[in-house]
């Protein structure tokens, strides 16, 4: 067994921080890359809110904002997509959480290279300076941020019928670049600090699901960036010195431009490869922490450990063999579509295992309604219904008259959207105490949870049937005067004002979470070091929030898995991981 | 217990909203029955999955409610338990798999007495090509085209001379008769959908892409594009008129050749001529026809010099003056009848005299754009 053996983080010496700007700044430790991941996420996040809204705002009320044309609108829906699944949901999920959770959970110091982790956040933040760098340039310039829909394919992201094709495609793409450094940079990190520096005892499978969720999905994520990284590069070159990658003889807006012989669909390829995999990305973390909320909080092991932990391991395998299924309608060879069909529902067996063993915790648990263990509940039903719409759309044959409706939109807000922030949520307020030492304001926390689950679910709920009625997606309005009358049934339009009305609700409620946090960090009531009564390592630290290095001299050691809730025969309804087993046992 | 009793309202509100709502499918206008047949099933499955494991949830939420002092049941695993889940549910997946690959199978196999029809796709409208008598197109490729050659046909391929080409947006096809659309991209990506035929397909430049349907009913249905393809996306509008076979046929014969197309090109002066590159360059045809039908725009045919009706009741002479208006500041007067959105543009005065002089000519020779000659 491991216990005999040193873990590598006891053998070297930490270096503390000696200044100010070293120990919150240009911070190595991973608590405060942590913080400073989560806070430009967050911020980064708003600017995508607030897209959202006026996005929201058109679709119901076309005349209210003269100002909000149809470059403005497809602008909107490229910069809010390309945030939400970038630079808000990957970097919460795994530079966050990931910093946050990793070394404390695996009973590290630190992580492996702290200085390269820094800098994964440094660069991270370069790239939303470039991403965002586009509006303060609208005022004093013409450029403009790029219309082309967060997919960005080509030919019309780089072509003249799109606004920002000239320079805004430029700031995104350099901006995707500097972003996947970033991610490298942390990944690397992640993955080896997972692999060498857990403590003694801290075996493969006795790690905490977050822990398996995040590994994995960093796994995914350094399989599939650099094929966003390439794309991302040669659409450069294509768009700046005019090779043809992806650009075929095309004549736009009556110009013949000089480009012959590339393929559009090549790019569809190569960014559904990295496309895919991101799901998971951001899905796997989310498994990972509510299969932890549900546990502690309903005081009961996770049911079938085991069988979760390879299910995170199939899904991620077979995530990388599913992409084409975004192209089903995209002039592929046909026969694809058998293929990836098939790989896409077999995707629905380990999900699937994964949501029974949610529900199963539950039973005959001893489940306390924490606001945590609310946002953990909401998860699993949202997720549920994100995920059987994806049954729809991976059969291909049911794809092909809803993909590029409102369907698709309903479905991958819920499953990709919704779900895990409402997983980042449960976990933001389950963390916080450790992090802060003090606790959420519980009221508040529960009118966010009941306004932010209720809202976000009619919110999507009924957009499913838009796409049944046929209303497409990414049109700015869908009435042309009387030449082209809406085709939409009136009633659908009264749907799209009721959808509005609840989005900006939603949108308005997040000020509670925001003031929660602030409020809490100089007033809410002291946490304790475990508050929750919870069995993973990073309840166990000698002080909270954790000092620099996290334990004391000696790391702790590691007797038993993360689930020991509720075990008969003890006087406690959970044992912490670093509690020995008896003799006997 | 809120929690338990809303995630109970969820669930059955969710079947309920379901079966409630008005908004469903368009009544299906094509052969592929298969498709909504597909659909129902797996609505099936996945909602007899969905409200069970969304009450196991409520109930177990509100049965094990946090008791201090009691102690939740210690049981890792159960093997036969997760083994029987893991079967159930391949079962549904091959359940809904199954008739969604035979329906593939059908969609992806063309039955070779499908006629074929070709839709061009460009920023922003739909134009057609039909192979004409001897039942083959053309070649045709982007490099190609030229303002008077707006399809890019190869211009000494004698397959192309009986092709027909259509520039208006609607295009009549007969009812019962199995069509292989073949798609093609002047220049970005664009999707060809009819909601009630359910069937779709990306047109992609520099490529070739197809489906196939047989209209089961008559009627005139909407064709919209599904792929994003720039600014004027929403404003991608056609019509497909499904008719009797008469009806088709009397509409057939009154379309043109390439042949003829290619012989009717309008005399036009030269500066005309550049008026109608500076037109075509500036992306105007994308909503003004040349033919007289109106698209997104009022058309430009025989406008010059005609008193038209505005928005706000009042009219207005189209001279030199209410042009320059028009292109400078398209919403200060707004045709009745048409909606706002048109994009300004800043056209200097060299330009903008050799587009008047081509508006002019439009008048002058409308005789000769009868037979569709000067359509873009």
């Amino acid at each position: 067994m491991a216990t005999a053996e040193i873990p590598y983080q006891e053998t070297v010496p930490l270096h503390h921080p000696k200044t100010w700007l070293g120990k919150w700044v240009f911070s190595q430790d991973h608590k405060v890359i942590a913080v400073q991941y989560g806070i430009t996420a967050m911020a980064v996040g708003l600017v995508a809110l607030v897209l959202s809204q006026f996005m929201r705002i058109q679709l119901a009320w076309p005349d209210a904002m003269p100002w909000f044309g149809p470059d403005e609108y497809l602008s909107a829906i490229t910069m809010h997509g390309m945030i939400m699944v970038i630079y808000l949901l990957t970097a919460f999920l795994l530079g966050a959480f990931g910093n946050f959770c990793i070394p404390l959970m695996c009973g590290a110091r630190d992580m492996v290279f702290p200085f390269v982790n820094m800098l994964s956040y440094w660069v991270y933040l370069v790239s939303v300076i470039v991403l965002l760098a586009v509006y303060p340039l609208m005022l004093f310039t013409d450029v403009q941020p790029t219309g082309a829909g967060w997919t960005l394919y080509p030919p019309q992201t780089i072509t003249a019928g799109t606004p920002g094709a000239d320079w805004g495609i430029v700031l995104m793409l350099g901006s995707l670049a500097i972003f996947i450094v970033a991610f490298t940079m942390g990944g690397l990190n992640y993955i080896t600090t997972i692999l060498q520096a857990r403590t003694r005892g801290m075996t493969l499978m006795r790690m905490p699901l977050t822990v398996w969720g995040i590994f994995i999905a960093t796994f995914l994520g350094l399989i599939a960036f650099p094929a966003l990284f390439v794309s991302a590069v040669m659409m450069l070159l294509d768009r700046l010195i005019g090779t043809s990658f992806f650009m075929p003889a095309i004549v736009s807006l009556g110009q013949k431009l000089n480009y012959s012989g590339g393929q559009p669909l090549l790019f569809q390829h190569l960014f559904w490869f990295f496309g895919h995999p991101e799901v998971y990305i951001v899905a796997l973390p989310a498994f990972g922490v509510v299969s932890d909320l549900i546990s502690v909080h309903a005081r009961k092991n996770i049911f079938g450990y085991r069988m979760m932990v390879w299910a995170i391991v199939a899904i991620g395998i077979l995530s990388l063999i599913v992409w084409a299924h975004h192209m089903y309608v995209a002039g592929m060879h046909p026969y694809f579509g058998f293929f990836f069909a098939t790989t896409t529902l077999i995707i629905a067996v380990p999900t699937a295992i994964k949501v029974y063993n949610w529900t199963l915790t539950l039973w005959r648990a001893n489940i306390k309604l924490t606001v945590p263990m609310l946002f953990a509940l909401a998860f699993v039903l949202t997720f549920i219904m994100g995920g059987i719409t994806g049954l729809f759309l991976g059969n291909v044959i049911i794809d092909i008259p809803l993909s590029d409706t409102y369907f698709v939109v309903a479905h991958f807000h819920m499953v990709m959207g919704v779900s895990p922030i409402l997983a980042i949520f449960g976990g933001i307020y389950h963390w916080y105490p450790k992090l802060t030492g003090r606790m959420l304001n519980d009221t508040v926390g529960k009118l966010h949870f009941y306004i932010t689950f209720i809202g976000t679910y009619v919110i999507y709920f009924p957009m499913h049937y838009l796409g049944f009625v046929g209303v497409p997606r990414r049109y700015y309005e869908t009435a042309l005067g009387e030449v082209y009358p809406d085709f939409y049934p009136e009633s659908a339009h009264d749907l799209n004002v009721f959808i509005t009305c609840a989005a900006l609700v939603v949108g308005a409620a997040q000020i509670l979470f925001i003031y929660n946090l602030v409020h809490s960090f100089f007033k809410g009531e002291k946490a304790g070091d475990n508050p929750w009564g919870a069995n993973s390592l990073e309840w166990r630290t000698p002080q909270t929030p954790p000092s620099h290095g996290n334990w004391d001299e000696r790391l702790p050691t590691v007797h038993r898995w993360a689930y020991d809730y509720g075990v008969p025969g003890h006087d406690t309804d959970h044992i912490p991981q670093d509690v020995p087993r008896k003799e006997s046992a | 217990m809120l929690v338990a009793a809303l995630l109970l309202l969820v669930v059955l509100g969710s079947l309920i909203f379901h079966f409630l709502s008005p908004w469903q499918f368009l009544e299906i206008g094509s052969n592929w029955a298969l498709i909504d047949i597909t659909v129902y099933i797996t609505f099936f499955i996945c909602g007899v999955a969905f409200v069970i494991i969304g009450l196991y949830m409520v109930w177990w939420v509100y049965k094990y409610k946090y008791q201090p002092g009691r102690l939740a049941e210690y049981e890792p695993e159960n093997p036969k338990l997760e083994s029987w889940l893991t079967i159930i549910t391949t079962i549904g997946v091959v359940v809904m798999l199954a008739p969604g690959l035979v329906a593939w199978n059908d969609y992806v196999t063309v039955p070779p007495d499908a006629t074929e029809l070709e839709v061009n796709s460009e920023q922003w409208r739909w134009s057609y090509r039909l192979p004409g008598a001897d039942g083959v197109f053309g070649h045709a490729h982007n490099k190609y085209i030229t303002v008077d050659n707006p399809m890019g046909i190869k211009d000494d391929d004698p397959y192309a001379e009986d092709d027909i080409i259509i520039t208006s947006q609607t295009v009549v096809i007969p009812v019962d008769r199995k069509v292989k659309v073949l798609l093609r991209s002047k220049d970005v990506l664009h999707d060809f959908w009819v909601p009630e035929i359910r069937a779709k397909m990306d047109s992609v430049p520099g490529m070739v892409t197809y489906f196939w349907f047989e209209p089961i009913r008559e009627g005139i249905f909407d064709i919209l594009c599904a792929e994003l393809c720039g600014r004027g996306h929403h404003t991608m509008r056609g019509e497909m008129h499904v008719v009797s076979l008469d009806e088709y046929e009397t509409w057939l014969a009154s379309q043109v050749t390439w042949a003829e197309y290619k012989s009717g090109t309008l005399p036009l002066s030269d500066e005309a001529q550049k008026g109608r590159s500076v037109a075509s360059t500036g992306g105007c045809f994308a909503c003004h026809t040349l033919d007289g039908t109106t698209a997104v725009g009022p058309t430009w045919k025989g406008l010059w010099g005609t008193t038209v009706e505005l928005e706000d009741g009042s009219s207005v002479l189209v001279d030199e003056e209410y042009v320059r208006e028009s292109i400078a500041d398209p919403n200060a007067k707004i045709r009745k009848g048409f909606a706002p959105g048109m994009v300004a543009e800043e056209l200097n005065e060299e330009d903008f005299s050799a587009l008047i002089d081509f508006l002019k000519e439009l008048v002058s020779t409308e005789e000769a754009s009868e037979n569709g000659a000067v359509q873009e």
